[in-house]
């Protein structure tokens, strides 16, 4: 598996709602070990983006490359494997709320792993351990906090090792601190594992903390307007509206 | 307390009108409307200027800021100028705030008004094309059950598990229930019509025949289908709400195999046998009403509805709980598949799961009533 070069390519992509346009002509590039945010106000579309591209809603127009492979266009099957090597932590954890902890996060394995009960038992302690959450391997979905819940979802993500992360919102609705482990935790993660991540989110600490390239997209313009690093992008952009973002609309 | 909110006009030159307001101005029936100063800047259309004067206001809330909006966006569209004196400065700060992210025209919901016929017939399309969404469900399940018989199926034993003890043994108490009622209200209606005759005794076939080829059958599909079936919906609908559907999905599960595929099963495999224990039920509710007859024994009855129920009265009776159940569980499933994701679309999706499957039981009830006739069974 090659360290370097793109890893997801998005070309002339249109994200639509039946008629109602809510994206149109978007264009980027996902490289390997990147911590890529998809940025922009609410509304924009962020959510949709994401959806494309962990294969739950079909794009209205354009494509999605996995490396070279067309996503978009290949059978299921293909893009069931495909997204098999992605993890995906869903706005409110989305865990299965008929399952312990330990049983969520054990489920990829069981399906996908030849491993004993014993060893998935481990390797569950291990990924709770992970996001902090050793010790709550026996409870249910209902009986942890918000940012639990969504800690644990970060962990059944990472279940299989994957190559890709996907995140939604991941620091929505939770305190300063929680945040900010977040953030730490998937830097680390990128760091150790060279995972790629891609972050939606609109949090700007976290955008500058953790991301090294990025796509904005411009609900007005109902397209996307600059990607690339945030930080430069905040030094360099003449547009006022991602200026605007950048600095939460703060007069400079 | 302050006098209510009051609306004074003076026109000091020709092309100027003051509005003057005076008072307590909060929400409530007795605030002057906008109106008034609309009719009267329309009234005289030589006014190019607006000047309001606050100075003798009270108190205020929502309700002046309302009323200086209508005035302001009247004023935009006129093309009047508008001034103010004596403002509040809450006032005003509110007012910049109200209109510093301007309206979003295209993400007003569209009002078009349709035409009845429109109506209709966009109502008639949906109505068939959720004939081919029941199709492509029920190909997707079978598709599912297929993999099952060649063990490929991905589900969780302990998932099936649970919903066999929920569909099953927990049923039990209303299934008693109802069915010994049913039992015992047949015979009652049975025994009227047939004391005419001095026949009573048949009480026995009325009640054994009705019950074990039909009425056990239809009613634990019916009680399976507001119990079983509404829960199916709401927690497969709820399941949509929190994505863990969607996670399923990227995780390359099939939330047929995963999620539907138990729940189906389940119901297929004790609906008979919960119509089996009904038959027993309902039997034992018209021995008990016979019993009370003067002369009918326990014996008596025992040995009619032996000789009256036949292998086929039973067969089919079974058969048609396995096909009930399936029916259960299918609109149960898709209903919850198919729902949005809100709280009231959950509610929506078990309505219609109990609706389309007491529809669904109720046609299967006449067509197997019609072959079996055909077939002189």
């Amino acid at each position: 598996m090659p360290h370097e070069g793109p890893h997801i390519t998005v070309r002339d992509l249109t994200m639509a709602y039946g008629a109602f346009v809510v994206m149109h002509d978007l264009n980027f590039t996902i490289n390997r070990g990147d911590v890529f945010i998809i940025m922009g106000g609410s509304g924009c579309g962020k959510s949709t983006m994401m959806t494309m591209l962990i294969g739950l809603k079909r794009p209205a127009k354009g494509q999605i490359f996995y490396a070279d492979v067309n996503f978009w266009d290949s059978d299921p099957e293909a893009r069931d494997t495909i997204i098999r090597r992605a993890g995906v932590m869903y706005q409110g954890g989305a865990l299965w709320s008929s399952m312990t902890l330990a049983e969520n996060v054990g489920l990829p394995l069981e399906t996908y792993t030849d491993l004993s009960p014993r060893q998935i038992r481990e390797v569950v302690q291990m990924k709770l351990a992970l996001v902090g959450l050793a010790g709550f391997e026996e409870f249910y979905p209902s009986e942890i906090s918000g940012g639990m819940q969504k800690r644990a979802g970060i962990a059944r993500a990472m279940a299989l090792d994957p190559e890709i992360l996907f995140f939604d919102e991941p620091s929505a609705g939770l305190d300063p601190v929680s945040a900010r482990r977040l953030d730490d935790l998937i830097l680390q993660l990128r760091e150790s594992l060279g995972t790629t991540m891609v972050v939606v989110t609109h949090e700007l600490a976290s955008i500058f903390t953790i991301g090294n390239n990025s796509v904005f997209l411009d609900a007005s313009k109902r397209t996307m307007t600059a990607t690339g690093d945030p930080k430069k992008l905040l030094a360099e952009t003449t547009d006022p509206t991602l200026r605007l973002f950048l600095t939460r609309g703060e007069k400079s | 307390m302050a006098t209510p909110g009051e609306l004074l006009f003076e026109q000091p030159s020709e092309d100027t009108l003051r509005v003057i307001l005076s008072g307590r101005w909060k929400l409530g029936k007795d605030l002057p409307s906008a109106d008034v100063v609309r009719q009267k800047a329309k009234g005289a259309p030589a006014v190019r200027d607006i000047g309001i004067d606050a100075q003798g206001l009270a108190d205020w809330d929502t309700g002046l800021l309302i009323f200086l909006a209508d005035i302001w966006k009247f004023c935009a569209e006129e093309k009047i100028r508008l001034t103010s004196t004596g403002l509040p400065q809450g006032v005003k700060n509110l007012l910049e705030l109200a209109t510093a992210v301007p309206e979003k025209k295209d993400a007003r919901k569209a009002g078009e008004r349709v035409s009845f016929l429109t109506n209709l017939g966009n109502e008639a399309v949906g109505f068939f094309r959720s004939f081919s969404d029941l199709l492509e469900f029920v190909g997707e399940a079978t598709v599912a059950f297929l993999k099952l018989l060649r063990g490929k199926a991905q589900y969780r034993r302990v998932d099936l598990g649970l919903t066999i003890e929920a569909c099953g043994a927990q049923a039990l108490p209303i299934v008693t229930l109802i069915s010994f009622l049913v039992g015992m209200i047949l015979a009652f209606v049975g025994a009227i019509q047939l004391k005419m005759f001095g026949a009573e005794i048949y009480v026995a076939n009325l009640v054994g025949v009705a019950m074990v080829r039909l009425m056990a059958a239809i009613m634990t599909g019916i009680v399976m289908a507001g119990r079983t079936g509404g829960a199916f919906a709401a927690q497969l609908g709820t399941m949509q709400v929190n994505q863990e559907v969607d996670a399923l999905k990227t995780l390359g599960l099939s939330p047929m195999e995963f999620l539907v595929l138990p729940r189906m099963l389940a119901l297929a495999l004790m609906m008979p046998l919960l119509a089996l224990y009904a038959n027993v039920m309902g039997v034992l509710g018209g021995a008990v009403v016979a019993a009370s007859m003067p002369n009918i024994t326990l014996i008596q009855y025992y040995n009619q509805t032996t000789g009256a129920v036949g292998m086929w009265d039973l067969g089919i009776g079974l058969f048609s709980s396995a096909v009930f159940g399936v029916i259960v569980a299918l609109s149960g499933c898709m209903r919850g598949m198919q729902c949005g994701r809100s709280a009231s679309a959950v509610g929506d999706a078990a309505t219609s799961a109990v609706v389309t499957a007491i529809v669904g039981i109720i046609v299967a009830t006449a067509i197997i009533t019609l072959i079996t006739n055909l077939l002189g069974v």
